[in-house]
């Protein structure tokens, strides 16, 4: 019996009238978990009812107490009818189950009910017991934190990050039951958010497991999602990045490095499991005696020999993924998937395919070697590497990695010897090895300075199924095949780019009846090595010598992949920076500007917007039509990307996030990005415009917009203060030539990067950007570019954490959720009819915002989200959140330039222990050439039919008259300058393993006694967030403030304590929508007290502030004529407890008198 | 094409005062829109007359939602639904509450009934208060009316703790409650040269020296009613009408008190009994719902109007009255000499405070 809840209800207030007769309540309280109910004395004829309960006792298993929420009803008796609810509470439990969280859940809680609303408060205090469950074979996670926030949270390091976890669960939609026909609405709402709330709980589980399985304590960037497929059931999803985390304790920053040893050193080989470290030694022994590339397979076998192996609780586990593994094999489900692959794309699987042949005598024998293995513990590794790069399994990658840091070994070994034709076998070794990775994923956005080395743009995968051909529609494994390749794509596309790793990672769907988009995206990127002998510092004065170290503020715009091989045009100049590496002329990602990044200037949002008329269809005929559609809407929205960017004389987009909404008629595309000038890159170019053929507009005509463009271009460039530090036209950073010029047939290896330079002939300046105007869309698309304006003075606006240029926060904070749903009412409206309704609707949304801010100015939007959804026919909804946070005008100038920097280094000292789990990964970005392909845009002409695409960061598409895709080439690159270093790496790796081995015990008797101390101090935790709730009781209002934001920092304020995930799921209906006020009345309340559950939840936890809070899902669905409508939303943060950056000191001793006042109180209790 | 739904909701509720004020003066949307775009926001943040519309829209209907919360305004503190700066809070309820003096001087003294109710548009038309706000004003009268009614203690305490008003607006609830209460007349002709100031000022008085509540605030009557024994006592004051000698004795002594010290002595001595009649009857008929209803009309006719028209300025008023109290007191034979204190210390500051034009 591994918990004991315990729940007491005290009170209740304000409580609706239940009785007409007397205008009063005879209420009772039922306190429900599991199967088990408690009930309450009725207090008969009170609307504010005094119940002082005793404590009620729940005795039941960890795992339960993971998925199952606290199920409060409140109920009105009734002597000779049925007693009539009032309301619910629902309460996770979560949070209390992880020691440094919370310690008691107590407060008001809204009473919920699904037809009413919030009716009332109820006062309720809940406590958890754990008893320490040491059983290997537990199905629960308890003690794995969970954060929304997508940076390692603050008063956190991570020590490991050990990459993906994912998961997802299915179970039937209630509302889709038979039984549904015959109960109340009500019911089938309760049992939908309890059903939803489960699963939830489930999926925390699960992907708990995942992460201990992993070695980890902590998911960062915990993105969950729900589809709501219809008849299909209901999935809940969710992604994550898997970290090992340790809590800074204030003041005490300087003990990382005595401390950090013993765990950093095993995560410096990319392992924490105790399975792994029993491998680890292996590559130790055999390094000294590899002598060629099947080496270090061979030496495989041995690996079983070295006793310190701690296989048996691994074991299991580890089997029963493989199993799933297995039945995974994805091909054999493809039947639902409408894709057709015409030759024309240049699909960039294939290449990586050929490359896989290439190496398969390599991984081949790491299999058998394995096979050879006598332990069954290595069945699931095993498996993983004999599939090739399209195997899907489960995510477990930790085993992946350590296959990478095999083969990575081997080659490495051997490439000291071996001549130059088997460096390129040694190359494709390692690049297999990066396949094999399972998913180099990260859901982070924003990562600690130093991490990213190189970013090489971004990936984004779609795919359109069919959900009425699921074959076992109850059963995950179809779902999860189809994310599998989705990730599957993703991953060669970065691959494609030249990069080993995906960062700013997320997925999403849309659904329209049994047609749905699955959507994945990220930015392909390679990250710095240096992490990952982090653990081996005493031997560090080799580390210089590694690489060049790249200037922090430009060195993650040099790009990843080879300049011969580029795997879309674009214009390479040396950077504005350093003056040494390559960079492209425009960088989109999808993740938060670095913090060291070098900007000029302010940041600003760019929104492309675009509608698509599609026939209604149905079935295959509908999903073909719609995967027709999706390369054109992509290639336009990012053309129009493209040139909002030049129009504001921006180089850059961070926070790029495309969504693909469909429609029964329509499909929807909304790109929104933050835009900012990096100094690193070259300035853009101005817009040409072009007349297709002369006689066609008159030139006056186009000169006339020429300027215009020009004079918006001037005008933004002064908004937004870009004046580049540098703007002297040396002809240092000059383009070298459009690749296609080149041959980019083998080239030997003695063509290093030296002689590149030669090559660059001197192109001229960079070319403008060329619009032609050939046809009236051409001019309305030019009409709609101009037609966005820039924000009104004194705001600015994106949707990134941190708003380029601007970092002198003041207090004021405002997050709001504005949802709008257009009807069109026009039947014949064309594409680019519906494009101005739709892109009105968007900016007058912004404007909207601005006018109501507008007391705030100076402010700035951040974290603008915009969510589009055709909820049916002829309606558009487009859902933002965001938050207007002010900032001080006066300092703006002058601090920009060194503020960002010191909290950089700051944080950089608090985060930055940080062996990333990527050995192998590490050694290969050195030897960056993987596979080189070639990804062309698609253009319109090309009649591309794939479902599945790749943006790439395709500079200068507009630009792209090159329609037939270009070859797939294999290049073997320049690296033999960079084998010396690499071979340097390899060795230190050894070192490091071999150290690694031996920490591992103490490891493990470091976590055990960091298990104690915690619980030695949870008493002074528990005095504190008391001492906070009480002194917030004596405060005037009894009602805690509590703040809300999206960004994962408050200004101002320095958060000492995360309280656990926010996960709540609600519906409402009515069936009076008239008298509450209509639509707008309805939702407006609706997600006010939504807003209200969040913070009552908060505030019991004894939090005071909510950071990456996201509205995930809003569905609304009316029936006016019915006077009916329905909302579903779903809404995810942090509950945390920040207090003000000012008065720490005085605080911290408060929180010693809380402690005195708390230990009174709970001898008290 | 039209915007089906359109909402925005802040974590902390965004209220704009000066659409709450339109709000509560009882505009339409549109006419708010109208309003605000003659106001000048536009220029400030180049919003379009949609962005005015929509943003109208959203804090119509935030108002409305929090109506509710407003009617019992102890519940805003401690509500959880919306998340409004106590300031904020205090500014809201303050507001709701606050009403025009034209329209509160049509109802005073009236019975808070569905009756009057019905009569609000007549007013509305004559006070070019609109509807809306008329009934705003009347329901918040009613209701702090039904609240304070039963309860114990002092009024004005009472208003204020439960509805957390400021002291002034507590103030005036309590007048307008007293009012309501005694159904003191104050719509007859002869009275509409009165503000509603003046009456709450002498409702003031009444209150705090002539309810139970004013002599013994222990006591656990409420203070919305006359003190009966009071009453009862005034008439003891007749003597100094009926007893001759008493009447001739005060004439006396009030009028070589005032000799050379005003114009209009000769007035004054003339018409001393005529208006010393007035007052003690006044006194003495109180004990009759009927005649407390038209304390004030009794006033202004039996004393105000008389003097007025002797061209008395309000000095002369003032020295009059004062001597008149104070030469009370030395007649040996009158012995109520604390009824008289608690009956003219009220008298007299009102007649000060409605003596003028």
């Amino acid at each position: 019996m591994p918990g004991k809840l315990k729940a007491k209800i005290v009170a209740g207030r304000h409580l609706p009238v239940m009785d007409r007769a007397s205008d009063l309540t005879d209420a009772f309280v039922e306190v429900k978990f599991g199967n088990t109910t408690f009930k309450t004395d009725v207090c008969p004829k009170s609307l504010n009812p005094q119940w002082n309960s005793e404590w009620f006792k729940f005795e039941v298993d960890d795992e339960d107490l993971q998925d199952e929420p606290l199920q409060i009803t409140v109920l009105d008796h009734d002597t000779y009818s049925a007693n009539d609810a009032i309301g619910k509470v629902y309460i996770d439990i979560d949070p209390l189950l992880y020691s440094e969280a919370a310690s008691v859940i107590s407060g008001w809680f809204p009473i919920y009910d699904t037809i009413h609303g919030i009716r009332g408060e109820i006062n309720v205090i809940v406590k958890v017991e754990l008893f320490n469950d040491l059983n290997r074979f537990r199905q629960s996670s308890c003690g794995v934190k969970f954060f929304c926030t997508t940076c390692i949270p603050q008063c956190y390091r991570a020590t490991l990050v050990h990459g993906f976890v994912e998961e997802l669960v299915v179970n039937e939609d209630p509302e889709y039951q038979w039984i549904d026909r015959i109960r109340t609405p009500r019911a089938s709402n309760e049992a939908r958010q309890r059903l939803i709330s489960l699963m939830s709980g489930e999926l925390q589980r699960k992907i708990g497991l995942k992460v201990l399985e992993m070695g980890g304590n902590a998911v960062v960037g915990y993105l969950q999602c729900f589809d709501l497929e219809g008849e299909s059931g209901l999935v809940v999803r969710a992604i994550g990045t898997a970290c090992t985390l340790d809590k800074l304790s204030s003041g005490s920053a300087p003990n990382t490095n005595t401390h950090m040893h013993p765990n950093t050193a095993p995560a410096s080989n990319a392992c924490n499991s105790p399975s792994k470290d029993g491998k680890e030694p292996v590559f130790v022994e055999d390094l000294p005696s590899s002598s060629g590339p099947p080496t270090p397979f061979r030496a495989l076998p041995t690996s079983s020999s070295p006793p310190p192996f701690s296989p048996s609780k691994p074991c299991s586990r580890q089997s029963s993924s493989s199993d799933t593994d297995l039945s995974l094999t994805p091909k054999t489900e493809e039947p639902h998937s409408v894709r057709c692959r015409p030759g024309i794309f240049l699909c960039p699987s294939s290449p990586i395919l050929s490359t896989d042949t290439l190496s398969l005598p390599g991984s081949g024998s790491v299999g058998c070697g394995r096979g050879s293995n006598p332990r069954a513990t290595t069945s699931a590794p095993l498996s993983s590497i004999q599939s090739d790069s399209a195997l899907l399994r489960k995510s477990v990658s930790f085993t992946e990695d350590l296959l990478l840091a095999a083969s990575g070994m081997g080659s490495g070994g051997s490439a000291g010897k071996e001549a130059g034709p088997l460096r390129t076998l040694l190359r494709q070794q390692t690049q297999t090895a990066l396949e094999q990775r399972e998913f180099p994923f990260f859901t982070l956005t924003s990562f600690p300075p130093g991490f990213l080395l190189h970013v090489g743009g971004v990936v984004s995968a779609r795919s359109v199924k069919l959900l009425d051909r699921i074959h076992n529609p109850d059963e995950p494994e179809t779902r999860d095949a189809w994310w599998e390749e989705i990730r599957q794509e993703i991953k060669s596309h970065a691959r494609a780019l030249g990069c080993h790793a995906v960062v700013g990672y997320s997925e999403s769907t849309s659904i329209c009846e049994e047609v749905c988009i699955l959507s994945a995206s990220g930015t392909a990127a390679i990250l710095n090595p240096r992490y990952m002998r982090e653990g081996c510092l005493d031997i560090g004065c080799t580390d210089h010598r590694f690489e060049e170290p790249s200037p922090p503020n430009c060195g993650f715009c040099h790009i990843p992949y080879d300049e011969l091989n580029m795997p879309f045009p674009a214009q390479l100049t040396y950077c504005y920076h350093c003056r040494r590496q390559k960079v492209p002329d425009v960088l989109f990602t999808t993740i938060d500007l670095p913090s060291e990044a070098a900007v000029a200037g302010k940041g600003c949002l760019i929104q492309a917007r675009l509608c698509r008329l599609k026939k209604k269809a149905q079935g295959e005929a509908n999903a073909t039509a719609i995967s027709n559609l999706l390369p054109f809407m992509e290639y336009e929205l990012h053309t129009q990307l493209m040139n909002k960017l030049k129009l504001r004389s921006m180089n850059a987009l961070f926070g790029l996030h495309i969504q693909i909404s469909v429609g029964e008629n329509m499909l929807l595309g909304l790109a929104s990005a933050t835009g900012v000038y990096l100094t690193a890159l070259p300035a853009p170019g101005g817009i040409q415009i072009a007349g297709k053929t002369p006689g066609d507009l008159s030139s006056e005509h186009i000169s006339s917009i020429q300027k215009r463009i020009n004079d918006t271009i001037a005008v933004n460039k002064e908004l937004y203060q870009i004046n580049p530090p540098e703007l002297a036209e040396e002809g240092v950073g000059s383009p070298i030539p459009e690749p296609r010029h080149r041959s980019r047939l083998f080239r030997s290896h003695s063509e290093s990067s030296d002689e590149l330079s030669e090559l660059d002939l001197s192109h001229g300046k960079k070319d403008a950007f060329v619009l032609e105007i050939d046809d009236t869309d051409a001019v309305e698309d030019i009409h709609s570019l101009l037609i966005d304006a820039p924000p009104p003075t004194g705001f600015y606006s994106c949707n990134t954490e941190n708003m380029p240029g601007i970092s002198n926060w003041t207090s004021g904070v405002q997050m709001f959720t504005s949802v709008r749903v257009l009807r069109l009412s026009n039947a014949n409206l064309t594409n680019q009819g519906l494009n101005k309704i739709f892109t009105d609707l968007c900016e007058n949304l912004l404007k909207s915002f601005y006018f109501k801010l507008r007391s705030m100015i100076p402010c700035c939007l951040c974290h603008l989200n915009f969510t589009v959804a055709v909820p049916e026919e002829e309606l558009i909804q487009v859902t933002v959140t965001a938050v207007a946070m002010t900032y001080d005008k006066e300092q703006t100038q002058e601090k920009t330039a060194e503020k960002p920097v010191n909290k950089g280094s700051l944080e950089a000292e608090e985060q930055l222990q940080f062996p990333l789990e990527l050995c192998a990964d590490s050694s290969s970005s050195n030897i960056q050439t993987a596979s080189k392909i070639s990804v062309s845009l698609f253009t319109p002409a090309a009649k591309l039919c794939q479902n599945q695409l790749l943006i790439a960061r395709s500079a200068g598409v507009g630009e792209s008259t090159n329609m037939s895709p270009r070859a797939a080439s294999v290049d073997y690159g320049s690296f033999a300058d960079r084998c010396s270093t690499w071979l340097e790496l390899l060795r230190l790796k050894a070192h490091t393993i071999r150290r690694g081995s031996v920490k591992t015990s103490r490891r493990t008797q470091s976590l055990a006694h960091s298990v104690s101390s915690l619980e030695r101090c949870s008493p002074l935790q528990e005095g504190r967030s008391r001492s906070l709730r009480s002194s917030r009781s004596f405060g005037g209002s009894s009602v805690t403030v509590v703040k809300m934001t999206p960004l994962s920092f408050l200004p101002g304020t320095r958060i000492i304590k995360y309280l656990g995930i926010i996960n709540m799921f609600f519906i409402r209906e009515t069936t009076s929508l008239r008298e509450e006020g209509g639509v707008s009345g309805f939702l407006h309340s609706f997600i006010a007290e939504v807003f209200a559950m969040v913070r009552a939840h908060v505030a019991a936890l004894g939090g005071n502030a909510v950071v990456s809070y996201s509205m995930k899902e809003c569905v609304f669905m009316e029936n006016p004529n019915k006077n009916q409508a329905q909302c579903l939303i779903n809404v995810s943060g942090d509950a945390v407890i920040c207090i003000s950056e000012t008065d720490q000191e005085s605080s911290a001793s408060t929180a010693n008198t809380g402690q005195t006042g708390g230990s009174e109180t709970d001898g008290a209790t | 094409m039209s915007v089906e739904l359109d909402v925005f909701v802040g974590n902390t509720t965004i209220m704009d005062e000066e659409v709450y004020q339109l709000w509560l003066d009882g505009y339409t949307v549109n006419d708010a829109v109208k309003v605000r775009m003659e106001g000048g926001v536009m220029d400030e943040c180049e919003a379009s007359k949609d962005v005015l519309l929509s943003d109208t829209m959203d804090q119509y209907r935030t108002f409305q939602m929090c109506e509710r919360l407003l009617h019992s305004p102890a519940k805003l503190a401690n509500q959880l639904l919306f998340q409004i700066p106590p300031h904020r809070q205090i500014m809201l309820i303050e507001r709701y509450y606050a009403f025009d003096d034209t329209f509160v001087r049509e109802v005073l003294g009236k019975k808070l009934s569905k009756g009057t109710k019905k009569d609000l548009d007549d007013i509305s038309t004559k006070t070019s208060v609109t509807l809306k706000s008329c009934r705003r004003q009347f329901d918040n009268f009613k209701r702090v009316f039904k609240v304070v009614e039963e309860l114990k203690g002092p009024l004005v305490e009472n208003i204020r703790q439960h509805f957390l008003l400021s002291d002034k607006l507590a103030r005036d609830y309590a007048a307008i409650v007293f009012f309501a209460n005694n159904r003191f007349e104050t719509g007859k002709r002869k009275l509409q040269y009165l503000s509603f100031q003046d009456f709450a000022f002498c409702a003031g008085q009444l209150i705090s020296n002539w309810t139970v509540g004013a002599v013994d605030n222990m006591v656990e009557d409420m203070d919305v009613d006359l003190d009966k024994e009071f009453l009862q006592e005034l008439k003891e004051l007749k003597i100094l009408i009926t007893d001759k000698d008493l009447l001739d004795q005060h004439k006396s002594l009030v009028c070589t008190a005032l000799r050379g010290k005003t114009k209009v002595f000769i007035e004054m001595e003339g018409s001393f009994k005529n208006l010393s009649r007035g007052l003690i009857n006044i006194a003495a008929k109180l004990t009759n719902t009927k005649d407390v209803r038209d304390f004030f009309i009794d006033l202004v006719e039996k004393f105000i109007e008389p003097c007025r028209s002797d061209r008395w300025s309000a000095a002369d008023m003032k020295l009059y009255l004062t001597h008149y109290t104070n030469s009370a007191h030395i007649l040996d034979t009158f012995k109520h000499q604390v009824v008289w204190d608690r009956y003219m210390g009220v008298v007299k500051s009102c007649i000060f405070k409605m003596y003028h034009d």
